[in-house]
């Protein structure tokens, strides 16, 4: 019975769910005052993205009469949960390494594409044509930026599975006790995953399906009141399960003890930081634009990564 | 305090809409969010869409053409509001008030939808940043 309370406790509250929601939340603060301080300005204040997030609940929700009503509601709600879900098996890994489950990779890959699936769903239900525009695009980013994200993913299987030997099996929490970024294909393979993060979590330069300018928010045009506050909190959960996904992966995860934790929580910081630094520092590129990057170079430096990886594990050589 | 007043307060999301104006208040809303004055501080945030706002921050007189459009996007704006007048236009038509195309102003075109809409008047050819911040925390601590 223990056990049961003890394992519900892990998933709902910590560091499940509700501490999960709360780190996306500030992990959005934290975005937008780093964003701030770099425009030297002062920025929102700390609990910001929490009124935010209950004004939107507070407020009028349409919907629009042309939409597809159940779809239009409904999906936010399957984004939210494939974050959540997401995150939660990325801490269980990263706190319990001792109890995974076969085939924990793919599902990680699969729920990180959900999210962006919920968002084309959703914005296809609300019969917009600034939406239609805005899902049109996001689309092509998805068929873009999967590509190399899971080419770079397989440097990291590759080179795990030349470390942890045979008879091994090779799960999420093998991968994180290894740090592949010490190699040169691991180098390349994190530079162009990092950029497939940017890209899931629609920030600029790949913020092209909300391009607030020329779409006016384009995907979430239609979206107000308890619906875009669920959709701000599935930005703020991503915020925490992709950069998660990435220092599990390529980062060596969460040690342990105190000290691990504590160079875990440095880990991702740093994506954190990486990742609003170059969201500061870029204009907005066009669609176009975006998949010649993706496919052309991304791609093809994650198949020379993988090209390398492969012959490191043939010759045993470590820092290929 | 209702909840939904006291979060409204905290984070009013504004969307821009411009009526007809000479550019000039359109100029001085966007020096609101610049690091001199960086409206942020306060939780505001200009959004792309009408759906996202909280706040209307209407400029210019209303011509014939853009009466239509104002008050589609008034319906489109969830509810509770608040309208900006920002600049003489918008607040009484300033020196087109004679223009035969001119069907202003804002407050009328609002009131012909909503008679109960919450409109702040910022008058000014053009007004300073400061006095739109300034009526913005007027137009909040009334509500």
């Amino acid at each position: 019975m223990s056990e049961v309370v003890q394992n519900l406790f892990w998933i709902l509250v910590f560091p499940g769910f509700l501490f999960t929601v709360g780190l996306g939340l500030l992990a959005s603060w934290i975005v937008r005052k780093v964003s701030a301080l770099v425009q030297h300005r002062v920025g929102p204040p700390m609990l910001q993205p929490v009124y935010d997030v209950i004004k939107l609940l507070g407020k009028e929700t349409l919907i629009p009469e042309a939409g597809q009503r159940a779809t239009f509601m409904f999906s936010p709600l399957i984004g939210f949960s494939a974050v959540l879900l997401l995150s939660t098996m990325l801490w269980r890994i990263s706190f319990v390494p001792a109890s995974p489950f076969v085939g924990d990779i793919i599902v990680a890959i699969y729920l990180m594409v959900i999210p962006s699936l919920a968002l084309i769903l959703g914005s296809s239900a609300s019969a917009s044509p600034q939406a239609s525009m805005g899902t049109a695009r996001e689309m092509k980013l998805v068929v873009a930026y999967e590509l190399p994200l899971v080419l770079a993913f397989l440097v990291v299987i590759i080179k795990t599975a030349g470390a942890v030997g045979d008879g091994r099996q090779l799960s999420l929490a093998a991968i994180a006790e290894h740090a592949p970024v010490l190699s040169i294909s691991g180098m390349i393979a994190f530079l162009s995953a990092l950029l497939c993060v940017q890209a899931k979590l629609g920030f600029v330069p790949f913020d092209i399906a909300e391009a607030e300018t020329e779409l006016a928010s384009g995907v979430l045009i239609e979206y107000s009141g308890a619906l875009l506050a669920m959709w701000t909190l599935m930005q703020g959960v991503m915020l925490v399960a992709l950069p998660l996904f990435l220092v599990v992966a390529f980062l060596g995860g969460f040690g342990s003890g105190a000290w691990g934790i504590l160079a875990g929580a440095g880990k991702y910081v740093l994506v954190l930081v990486l990742i609003i630094l170059i969201k500061n520092t870029n204009p907005r590129v066009r669609i176009d634009q975006a998949m010649r990057f993706f496919w052309f170079w991304c791609g093809t430096a994650a198949v020379v990564a993988v090209a390398l990886a492969i012959l490191g594990n043939l010759f045993s050589i470590g820092w290929l | 305090m209702d909840w939904r007043i006291w979060s409204l307060k905290k984070s009013p999301w504004v969307f821009h809409v411009n009526t007809g104006a000479c550019n000039n208040c359109d100029i001085e809303v966007v020096d609101c969010l610049t690091p001199r004055f960086d409206i942020e501080r306060f939780g505001m945030k200009l959004v792309g869409s009408p759906r996202h706002a909280d706040a209307l921050l209407v400029t210019g007189g209303v011509t014939a053409q853009a009466a239509h459009r104002l008050r589609e996007v008034y319906r489109q704006t969830p509810k509770p509001c608040v309208v900006f007048a920002i600049g003489a236009c918008a607040c009484d038509k300033g020196i087109f008030t004679t223009g035969y195309h001119m069907v202003g102003p804002v407050d009328k075109i609002i009131r012909e939808i909503d008679p109960d809409a919450i409109i702040v008047y910022v008058p000014g050819c053009p007004p300073k940043p400061e006095a739109i911040i300034s009526g913005a925390i007027k137009a909040l601590s009334a509500l």
